[in-house]
């Protein structure tokens, strides 16, 4: 009965070695991971995580955003941009956000805009940082619940993540 | 921090006015690195605000994406006589504040 019972023993501590030796690994190997991703950022990672979080279960209709960005941006350190939402912008029915994604930056979402019935009219314009070539995406939900977006391709000449 | 806005200083009521803003700022990603290999913390203004008397008119959660000095557009539908208040926050804790007096025509 002892015997038997040492032997037990022996196996729980031997699962318990191998499993924090389990954890270590996949914890290096997830580190490793996170600085490959960091610095060679892969296009299309993380961009669409980030709009199914924005979206949850709502379904995106194409257009109604008049996006306007250079064709070709020489210079990825600021790139010029201006979104502009049809919307009666009323206390019932105004756009609530807007929200601009990168396909290819080290980080994909660039910002999010909130607007009021005080706004006037959605419009915002600014300036980015574009790493390469790569697309747009704008996302904008109406105070209804309702989502439209839009998408443009930007060539980059030089990029934006100097350094 | 230094904003730079530009606002009418005259309107009509209810007239719908373009607000510009500028304000000198590295907005340092993060991402970069020194020559000896040491990350440089990331230091962005990550909110934007825009207040008419103290109603939230627009507000902008900004990333490492957005350009250094960063520059924001956006609308007012002025309501009547009033002050617009904007406010710059970085991630070192920084506040700018500008106050800018809008009256009727």
């Amino acid at each position: 009965m002892r015997a038997i019972g040492q032997i037990r023993t022996a196996n729980r501590r031997e699962l318990v070695l191998g499993a924090s030796a389990v954890v270590l690994m996949s914890d290096l190997v997830a580190r490793m991971m996170v600085a490959t991703a960091s610095a060679q950022p892969v296009q299309g990672a993380g961009w669409q995580e980030l709009m199914r979080k924005i979206l949850g279960d709502a379904k995106p209709v194409q257009g109604q955003i008049k996006l306007e960005v250079p064709e070709i941006a020489e210079n990825g350190n600021t790139v010029p941009f201006t979104a502009t939402v049809e919307s009666p912008m009323t206390e019932v029915d105004y756009v609530k956000s807007l929200h601009v994604l990168s396909t290819a930056n080290p980080v994909p979402a660039i910002a999010a805009f909130h607007f009021t019935p005080l706004s006037g009219r959605a419009i915002v314009s600014s300036r980015i940082r574009l790493a390469q070539t790569q697309d747009i995406v704008v996302l904008a939900q109406h105070s209804t619940g309702r989502f439209v977006m839009q998408r443009r391709e930007v060539k980059v000449t030089i990029g934006g993540c100097g350094g | 921090m230094k904003p730079r806005v530009r606002v009418p200083g005259s309107v009509k009521a209810g007239e719908i006015v373009e607000i510009r803003t500028l304000v000198n700022h590295v907005m340092e990603t993060g991402q970069r690195r020194t020559l000896d290999g040491r990350a440089i913390a990331r230091n962005i203004i990550h909110t934007f605000t825009a207040t008419f008397d103290g109603k939230e008119v627009f507000k902008a959660d900004l990333n490492s994406g957005i350009s250094a000095n960063p520059y924001l557009a956006f609308h007012l539908k002025v309501p009547g006589p009033g002050q617009l208040v904007m406010t710059w926050t970085d991630d070192a804790g920084v506040i700018a504040v500008e106050k800018a007096d809008i009256a009727i025509a």
